[in-house]
């Protein structure tokens, strides 16, 4: 990707816990980040890792009561929205920061027509009348592709597919033109060959309005389709990062390493899927050390001791692992 | 079985978009027309009353006392459905009666279940302490003995409409706030609640635009449901005398009135009790209806 594009979403060392009556859950745990304009990062992790909590905390929607940022920044074209308060925030949803949820099922209020709810969210950021807006808002279907836009306009969301409404979905979400787009697992809900269609037009979203997408998901065949850089993603913290093709071809921390392992492979018969042994660490009684070190098969003393420094292991690429240390040129 | 089979398979129907945009709304013939004529009456006679009822609902006539309906034997076509114990005509009594049924109904309902369904929102959309809160008071609400409680009402405010209605607003805005509150409950974790949010919406606007038209099915049945239970709470009241003050005719004190004369009259209990019946009856066949037709899924089906 084109490295002279300018940053527009930075996360530097955000810390979000939910503070439930069980104890401190440090979902998000010192993470960071940075997207440029049309670029796409790939936040890949298992159920639990505090992937959702991410998108979430960027939006500052974290599950009140029990959600807060504790600490760090997510600078927004250098702004921090940490510090914003909640009717800035109003400003900034849907009009620079935008998200499209996993199950486009209920995504979509079942009472009012695909219309009424485009138009509704074109309403809160352009102030037109009722005929312009529903012009907007078939023109906003057409470009995600809804085919018959003036008709499906009247249509109930129960009378659509699932990509269909998932596409209604990303009209809406781009509807503010946003500068910042966080994809939660949008396909895991649709069918392989909609997936393909559906990540296309994700693509060609991208292309024409050179916005900076945050795409959570935990399939790495998605990834490599979609996604410019990847940032793997265990117990709170992002383990290793790097451009997508270094990441597939070399990954230098034990944890990306075996979920790679475990992606099945076509060439490759196996009699058994390799898999990670063990539960990742429940997140309100994090090990002291690397929280992988458990379940790692190079884990020694002081991986169980210290958590390890990230580490830069090639072009933008780095780990956080003791193992990928710089070695002592003794050696 | 094979008919239905085959109609599946020649099923191919209208194009979606046609479907679409011819939207029906349900056919004419699935309309609930026994309740909406049932209901009609029943308002126009209310409103009406002055010009549709052969006599005053006062007038005394001692020596027409105890006249049997009309098709009976010793009945007169100058009381369709007879007199009671005083020589008043029971079908104007009955018209103006109605009266007083939808008014105490209405302001009831109105305001019971407005303030139910405020409170039942608010708790079950913000949750936490409010909602602890805001359930207590529903629990405590709930376990106030009707009766008891409407008696101490009357006592304390006088009898009269305004008594009846504010002791069954008090009585029944509990219970749609009980469920209502649970509505919302599955409600606000659907995700287009969520997106509403990603997308800047308020709480306030979020309540109001995207939870009030989803628990608006479950309140409208309920709605119909319990006119009904407050057409008999009123009757009640009246029967035990903090209820409408005597000369006015209320459904609830004919019964109470026609109850000793069961045997030898027997019309002056079954006539008020039987249009009870078919107004509650009517109101909900009325909600059932309604809440098929609220919901765009079934809507079409």
């Amino acid at each position: 990707m084109n490295t002279a594009a300018p940053v527009v979403l930075e996360v530097k060392d955000l810390h979000a816990y939910l503070f439930t009556r069980w104890g401190v859950v440090r979902a998000v745990d010192g993470l960071s980040f940075a997207i440029r304009e049309g670029e796409t990062l790939g936040l890949v992790g298992e159920s639990g890792c505090g992937k959702t909590m991410t998108g979430l905390a960027v939006l500052r929607l974290l599950p009140e009561p029990a959600g807060r940022i504790v600490r760090g920044q997510v600078l927004l074209e250098g702004e921090d929205l940490v510090t914003k308060s909640e009717a800035e925030m109003r400003q900034v949803r849907g009009r620079r920061i935008s998200m499209i949820l996993q199950d486009p099922q209920t995504s979509l209020n079942p009472v009012f027509t695909i219309g009424d709810q485009v138009v509704e969210a074109l309403r809160m950021l352009h102030g037109d009348g009722a005929r312009a807006l529903s012009h907007r808002a078939e023109e906003a279907l057409r470009s995600v592709k809804v085919a018959a836009p003036e008709q499906r306009m009247r249509a109930y969301p129960h009378q659509m597919s699932g990509g269909m409404k998932q596409r209604v979905v990303g009209a809406i979400a781009v509807a503010g033109e946003p500068r910042v787009l966080i994809a939660d697992e949008p396909t895991t809900a649709l069918d392989v060959t909609i997936q393909l269609q559906y990540l296309t037009l994700l693509k060609e979203i991208q292309a024409r309005t050179r916005l900076a997408m945050l795409f959570i998901t935990h399939d790495f065949g998605i990834v490599a389709r979609m996604c410019d850089r990847v940032a793997v993603m265990y117990a709170g913290r992002i383990v290793e990062s790097g451009p997508t093709r270094a990441l597939f071809r070399a990954p230098r921390h034990p944890y990306t390493e075996a979920l790679m392992a475990s992606v099945p492979r076509m060439e490759a018969s196996v009699e058994r899927l390799p898999s990670i042994e063990g539960q990742p660490p429940s997140l309100h009684d994090l090990p002291a050390g690397c929280r992988f070190a458990p379940r790692c098969g190079y884990a020694d003393d002081r991986c169980r001791r210290e958590y390890p420094p990230t580490l830069p292991v090639g072009p933008a690429h780095e780990a956080a692992c003791w193992r990928v240390e710089p070695s002592p040129p003794s050696r | 079985m094979a008919r239905v089979e085959e109609r599946i398979d020649v099923g191919f129907g209208p194009s979606p978009a046609a479907e679409v945009a011819s939207r029906p709304r349900g056919d004419l013939a699935r309309l609930p027309w026994i309740s909406f004529f049932i209901i009609a009456v029943l308002i126009v006679v209310a409103v009406l009353a002055p010009l549709v009822a052969p006599h005053s609902p006062t007038e005394q006539s001692l020596p027409d006392k105890l006249t049997p309906p009309a098709w009976q034997e010793g009945g007169s076509t100058k009381h369709l459905l007879g007199t009671d114990i005083l020589g008043r005509d029971v079908l104007s009594r009955l018209i103006y009666g109605a009266r007083v049924s939808l008014i105490v109904a209405a302001a009831a309902l109105l305001a019971g279940g407005g303030v139910g369904l405020m409170v039942g929102i608010v708790s079950g959309y913000l949750g936490g302490r409010v909602d602890s809160f805001l359930m207590r008071v529903v629990d405590a609400t709930l376990t106030f003995p009707t009766i008891l409680i409407a008696l101490l009402l009357a006592v304390s405010l006088g009898q009269g409409l305004q008594t009846i209605a504010i002791a069954i607003t008090v009585l029944i805005w509990a219970r749609f706030a009980r469920v209502v509150r649970g509505e919302v409950l599955a409600v606000k974790t659907r995700d287009f609640v969520a997106l509403a949010r990603v997308h800047g919406c308020s709480h306030l606007r979020i309540m109001a635009i995207h939870i009030v038209p989803n628990v608006l099915n479950t309140f409208m049945v309920l709605l119909t449901l319990h006119i009904g239970f407050v057409i008999i709470v009123e009757a009640s009241l009246s029967f035990l005398g903090a209820g409408i003050p005597p000369p006015t005719p209320s459904w609830g004190q004919m019964v109470a009135d026609g109850r000793s004369h069961i045997a030898s009259a027997w019309w002056l209990a079954v006539v008020p009790g039987a249009a009870i019946m078919l107004v509650v009856l009517a109101f909900n066949l009325f909600g059932d209806w309604l809440r098929d037709w609220l919901d765009p899924r079934l809507r079409q089906v």
